[in-house]
């Protein structure tokens, strides 16, 4: 079993039509090409990974000299985009190995990772679903938390107390999400359903354990 | 060719006509139906069959581009006026036919909605094709 996942760029979503005639939502998901740029090991790293790098459509100009010797050392072009994906420790891969598109299989079912849109700073009942009070009938609660504790004892809010503040911009995996079509000459994934973040996000795309494997 | 457009490419129906605003067209949809027949002590037989369906009336708006387009048609129908949203590249829209054209000054004629009879008749245009 070699390296089960892969870097890519959210492109947008779109509908494609099933067998039956069904409109099916799907994210556009430009995949790859990635190359193995390191591979991390428990008894070196403290844990088992494989570090990828989106191969770069243009030259990386603009790079720090420790980054450079990094690639200058394994041999390739640099990338702009790396991301680090965990592996078995007897998975069977090497620095230098590409991957592509075609280690997907439409039926597939994946998890992406990526970092959802910033919504900014939001009160409680977007960020955590409260209820909130009603607008009008002499209701003078409408969209406050309401209370955050007890007065005697604690005498304090408890840790983790759900309340307004920045939401979005986070890190957010979406599990199991089918893998509709690819196309391996264009390097694109089509999944079905929505994935985090904006177009243009990177995400990472994980093959999720238990799917049938190719080839 | 951007990636979002290679992907469409593959779904669009290059046998669309061009429609406009206005126009009165026949949109042929394949529609599913299930009959459920008794056959007595609470027995059921379902039998499924497909079948084309013909809705004709105006044009009153399109909407969306490349394979997501829509286009509004509404009719009146035994006086009341029904209006249906059919994606113009749904593999379930089998032909759509343009049979007149209309001379008209607006994108979307929801005006229409307001209109009863012969208000609501239009100017024919000639096929500029």
């Amino acid at each position: 079993m070699g390296v089960q996942g892969i870097i890519g760029r959210k492109v947008g979503m779109t509908q494609i039509y099933g067998e039956n005639g069904a409109a099916i939502p799907a994210t556009v998901i430009e995949a790859g090409p990635c190359v193995v740029i390191q591979r991390k090991t428990a008894a070196k790293d403290g844990y088992e990974a494989a570090k990828l790098g989106l191969v770069a459509k243009s030259k990386v100009k603009r790079i720090s000299r420790s980054v450079k010797q990094c690639y200058e050392k394994i041999g390739l072009p640099p990338c702009r985009v790396s991301r680090e994906i965990r592996v078995d420790a007897d998975a069977e891969f090497q620095v230098g190995d590409r991957i592509a598109v075609d280690m997907f299989t439409p039926g597939d079912s994946v998890n992406i990772t990526g970092v959802s849109k910033g919504k900014g700073f939001q009160g409680v009942i977007r960020r955590h679903g409260f209820s909130g009070g009603a607008k009008s009938h002499g209701s003078m609660f409408h969209r406050a938390p309401g209370s955050i504790g007890a007065s005697a004892y604690p005498s304090r809010v408890l840790k983790g107390m759900k309340a307004a503040g920045h939401m979005g911009d986070a890190r957010i995996t979406v599990g199991n999400l089918k893998v509709e079509r690819i196309d391996v000459e264009n390097n694109l994934l089509i999944v079905r359903g929505a994935v985090p973040g904006a177009a243009g996000g990177y995400l990472i795309i994980i093959r999720k354990s238990g799917a049938p494997l190719k080839g | 060719m951007n990636p979002m457009e290679r992907v469409e490419a593959g779904d669009i129906r290059q046998d669309r006509p061009r429609i406009l605003p206005g126009d009165v067209v026949r949109v042929h949809v394949r529609v599913k139906e299930t009959s459920i027949k008794e056959e007595g002590r609470g027995k059921t037989k379902e039998t499924e069959r497909e079948r084309v369906q013909v809705f004709e009336g105006i044009v009153i708006g399109l909407r969306g581009a490349g394979a997501r387009a829509t286009l509004t048609v509404r009719k009146v129908s035994f006086g009341e006026g029904v209006e249906r949203i059919f994606p113009l590249h749904a593999p379930t829209v089998e032909k759509v036919e343009v049979i007149k054209h209309a001379r008209v000054r607006r994108a979307k004629l929801y005006y229409l909605r307001e209109r009863k009879g012969r208000a609501g008749r239009m100017k024919e245009k000639r096929v500029q094709a």
